[in-house]
């Protein structure tokens, strides 16, 4: 028999005896009703407004306290000279950034040599970028979060490595909470997921230290929101 | 009514007072009380070390005296938590199962009696005093006893409660205060240290147990606090 | 007593006189209850949450067979290769199979109590590897030769004088004992290790079933970079931490993160499906799952005990555990500290040489009570006890205890005890606080109250 069925005959076997159910006392087997819904979830985790302004205010509130810098733009042209402003303080000599709608025209506005992330590139290249410039598939007002996936946001490596993360996103991407965000996943992606999916909320940070809060432990320092 | 007061053997070697308060207590609301002779121990030192064989022998013995009482009346939340919780998953699956339940639903600890069960919360008693309040582990997350002590206490005379703090177990643990005595003593430590911060004059508690390891510390260390039960304040006047 | 036993009581009596020590625990934990609290009042309804999460858990282990097999097949569609372990020298034995067959010599590492456990990085530097964990209180750890002191901070202990000191010692490279320098040394080494290394190895907090992904939760986006770079993978995971869908993440990521950490939300929630697809242009070329056993079954098969596989690691119960906070961490010896550990370590590793950690709690129950999955600790606690008795009663005790019921129970017995009491307390203060002394082991410390000079019992016999 090999490994597997050793485990998985251990497994059956011991599920022959009922558990008590979730609660206290033996010789209670009540079994749990059907498992809670996303709209259970959504009735116990912390409330968000209905309109897109509670929601917005909800994520600007929380960027700041993540210490995420959360600008909401009007138009393309505010969105482009919010990154020109960030590459003249920062003095980018080069981006990293992929394929997409925002990020090309974002790319083109700074008129800096670009490193693709689409295709197969040199991490050492990448690690020398002082910033990855990628899109997203959701914010999530709720925690703050932005939602990137190896399909839309240029792989696993772009989001994490430089020291400073700029995301583009569009308002309609602005989700109210986490079950909001894992039910437009399985919409999205339903069947054909991408490998690696990921909720970011803030900058890189750590308190190992004394529980003292650095950000920037690993990845990175900086992480910059513009919504049009 | 006819009140069956159980009084655990700490109670009756080290705190007597705590008993006889009771009785007189529940005498002046016009109760009858009986106390059987014996037995002094719900059985949860043996229980609590694992001995749940030898603990069944002592809790027989106890659900025997107490199978006719109208109601139980216990002289400490951690006895009650014993009594009224725990009973009956010690005898699960055997002959006195349906015994230990209908005993353990006639339980009750004191302060619970009075406050839940009589509908009393003054007894027109008087101790003008700051005092802090323990809750014991027990009475608190085993029997849910937070509000009553706390009506009680409101309307003593005098009494003036401040909470501590934070909510910590004092380290006594039954048998664990014997077993592993140098992190009981600085659990004990702590809760002390906790008391002191409210510059209560009496720390208060309706579980003797807890109070005899803190009062113990107390007069080693020599620090400025004194140990009371809440019905040794109930009964004065 | 065993020795983990003896050299358990050493320890915390070392620790629980270290009044330093036991102020640095109180005030890393009193900033954690503050923040704990307020996002917990953030929630419209903590406690109808805690249920959810206690009956999604009870769903999943009790249908372990089904879920399990969900996801390995949902693993395996898209690449992954998934390894079975029923003991830890499997586990490691598969792992440095892995390594070794990819021609690797650099591994990085993220965070994953399971590879304690397994005392995975001792077999893979004995095979030859160098292992470098990536988690900034695990880098200190290992720095410093210790074994992490709380599953969520492993460097709670130290201070940043002994940190820096360390890095002085075997980075050669510490400006100044600021934790954001410190950091930032730690950030400096580490980007190079994860460029370097061939092999990538993680844990995994939650094991989803239906969409066949692991999700690992993380602060410093350590895990996310051992993820992306390295050229293979492996995920090393208990097979206890599924949950049945992609969404209870949405109710496990906030619980696991207020009472873990007292965030909202971890910094970096990641969910893995499998090595890098086609049109993805990084990512590990293979992705290894390891599914480990190691006695998880043997809880399973104990129905009582069996909601201790709940369990989501988030730390809660060592973070309100009064004896958690005056011992620390590494007095339990093992890789699971506090109530959790006290419960589960006899399972994992010997019910007569571990039971010492189910009897060194006050049973509180402040754990049961803070446990985001509700699982019922305390009394297990108490069930592992019966249970160690009943396997191995130890005689002496069997006998005091089977002697307690006539004493207890009797009229005349309790009465002949009261007055031997009274006549021994006399005698007593020759012995008092001495080893000789009985009850040494209250007197060492406290003061016995005096046996009263008419008991309760005996008034009430007067009345009659």
């Amino acid at each position: 028999m090999s490994e597997r069925e050793n485990i998985f005959t251990r497994i059956r076997e011991a599920l022959s005896v009922a558990a008590p159910g979730p609660g206290r006392h033996p010789g209670e087997t009540r079994k749990p009703a059907s498992l809670p819904t996303p709209a259970d979830h959504r009735r116990v985790l912390p409330a968000v407004g209905t309109s897109f302004e509670d929601r917005v205010a909800l994520f600007a509130k929380n960027s700041v306290e993540l210490r995420s810098d959360f600008k909401l733009c009007q138009d393309q042209l505010e969105l482009v000279t919010e990154l020109k402003k960030r590459r003249d303080a920062e003095g980018w000599t080069r981006v990293a950034s992929h394929k997409g709608p925002l990020t090309d025209a974002g790319c083109q506005a700074l008129s800096l040599p670009v490193l693709r992330t689409d295709a197969a590139f040199d991490k050492v290249e990448l690690e020398k970028c002082p910033v990855g410039i990628s899109e997203c598939d959701a914010l999530i007002a709720q925690t703050g979060s932005v939602l990137v996936t190896s399909r839309s946001a240029g792989g696993r490596a772009l989001s994490v490595l430089p020291p400073h993360h700029v995301v583009l996103a569009r308002r309609e991407q602005l989700l109210a909470d986490l079950p909001a965000a894992f039910e437009m996943l399985k919409k999205k992606y339903g069947g054909d997921y991408p490998s690696m999916i990921s909720f970011i909320t803030g900058p890189s940070r750590t308190g190992d230290i004394e529980r003292i809060l650095v950000l920037g432990a690993h990845g990175p320092k900086k992480l910059t929101i513009l919504c049009v | 009514m006819t009140v069956t007061l159980f009084i655990p053997c700490f109670i009756d070697l080290f705190y007597p007072q705590v008993g006889v308060a009771m009785v007189r207590i529940l005498e002046r609301l016009g109760h009858r009380v009986v106390c059987p002779e014996a037995p002094a121990c719900c059985g949860q030192p043996a229980f609590n070390t694992g001995y749940w064989d030898e603990s069944r022998a002592v809790a027989e013995k106890v659900l025997e005296q107490l199978k006719d009482a109208e109601v139980v009346v216990i002289a400490s939340g951690s006895c009650g938590a014993m009594m009224k919780v725990f009973y009956p998953d010690l005898f699960v699956g055997t002959p006195h199962a349906p015994l230990a339940k209908a005993v353990a639903a006639k339980c009750y600890e004191f302060s619970q009696f009075l406050v839940d069960k009589l509908g009393v919360t003054d007894l027109g008693a008087r101790f003008p005093h700051k005092v802090t309040y323990h809750d014991g582990c027990h009475s608190l997350r085993e029997m849910q006893i937070h509000t009553a002590p706390r009506k009680l206490m409101a309307k003593v005379g005098g009494l003036e409660l401040v909470e501590m703090k934070q909510t910590v177990c004092c380290g006594f643990g039954g048998t664990f205060s014997a077993k592993f005595p140098a992190i009981s003593t600085a659990m004990g430590e702590v809760k002390c240290d906790l008391a002191l911060e409210t510059d209560a004059e009496y720390l208060v508690s309706i579980d003797s147990s807890c109070l005899m390891h803190l009062q113990g510390l107390i007069d080693r260390q020599g620090k400025k606090l004194k140990t009371i039960n809440l019905a040794e304040i109930l009964v004065q006047s | 007593m065993s020795t983990a036993a003896a050299q358990f009581r050493q320890d915390a009596r070392r620790l629980t006189a270290d009044l330093r020590h036991r102020q640095l625990i109180q005030t890393a934990l009193g900033k954690y209850e503050v923040k704990r609290d307020e996002n917990k009042a953030l929630f419209q309804d903590y406690e109808g949450a805690r249920q959810f999460a206690a009956e999604t858990k009870w769903e999943a282990i009790n249908h372990l067979d089904q879920y399990l097999d969900q996801f390995v097949r949902g693993l395996e569609a898209r690449g992954t290769k998934v390894h079975w372990a029923t003991t830890a020298q499997q586990a490691r034995d598969l792992i440095v199979g892995i390594v070794r067959g990819k021609n690797a010599r650099r591994i990085v590492k993220s965070k994953a109590m399971t590879a304690e456990e397994i005392h995975l990085n001792e077999a893979l530097e004995k095979a030859g590897f160098e292992v470098v964990e990536s988690d900034l209180g695990e880098f200190i750890v290992q720095l410093r030769n210790e074994p992490p002191y709380h599953i969520v901070f492993p460097a709670m202990h130290l201070s940043r004088g002994e940190i820096k000191d360390v890095f002085q010692k075997k980075l050669h490279d510490a400006p100044s004992d600021e934790p954001e320098e410190l950091t930032m040394v730690a950030r400096r080494v580490l980007r190079q290790k994860y460029l370097q290394a061939e092999v990538g190895i993680t844990g995994a907090n939650f094991a989803v079933a239906d969409t066949g992904m692991i999700s690992v939760t993380e602060n410093e986006g350590n895990a996310r970079l051992t993820a992306a770079l390295p050229k293979t993978m492996i995920t090393l995971l208990g097979i206890e931490k599924i949950v049945p869908r992609l969404e209870d993440l949405g109710l496990f990521l906030p619980m696991l993160a207020t009472v873990g950490a007292g965030q909202l939300i971890s910094g970096y929630n990641t969910m893995y499906g499998g090595p890098r697809q086609p049109g993805e242009a990084d990512g590990p070329d293979e992705f290894h799952v390891v599914l480990l056993d190691h006695n998880r079954t043997a809880i399973l098969a104990d129905a009582e005990q069996r909601d201790a596989l709940h369990c989501i690691r988030c730390g809660a119960c060592l973070n309100v555990c009064p004896i958690y906070r005056n011992v620390g961490g590494h007095t339990y010896g093992t890789t699971y500290p506090g109530p959790i550990g006290g419960v589960i370590t006899p399972h994992l590793r010997g019910l007569q040489e571990w039971k010492h950690l189910s009897y060194s709690s006050s049973l509180c129950g402040a754990c049961t009570e803070a446990c985001p999955v509700k699982i019922d600790l305390a009394h297990h606690l108490l069930q592992n006890r019966r249970n160690a008795t009943r396997q191995k009663p130890s005689g002496w005790q069997k006998f005091a205890f089977k002697l307690f019921a006539p004493v207890a129970n009797g009229r005349v017995m309790w009465m002949l005890v009261t007055k031997c009491g009274r006549i021994g307390q006399k005698l007593h203060p020759l012995l008092r606080g001495k080893p000789l002394d009985p009850a040494y082991c209250w007197t060492k410390t406290r003061d016995l109250p005096p046996i009263a000079p008419q008991s309760f019992k005996e008034w009430w016999r007067t009345r009659a």
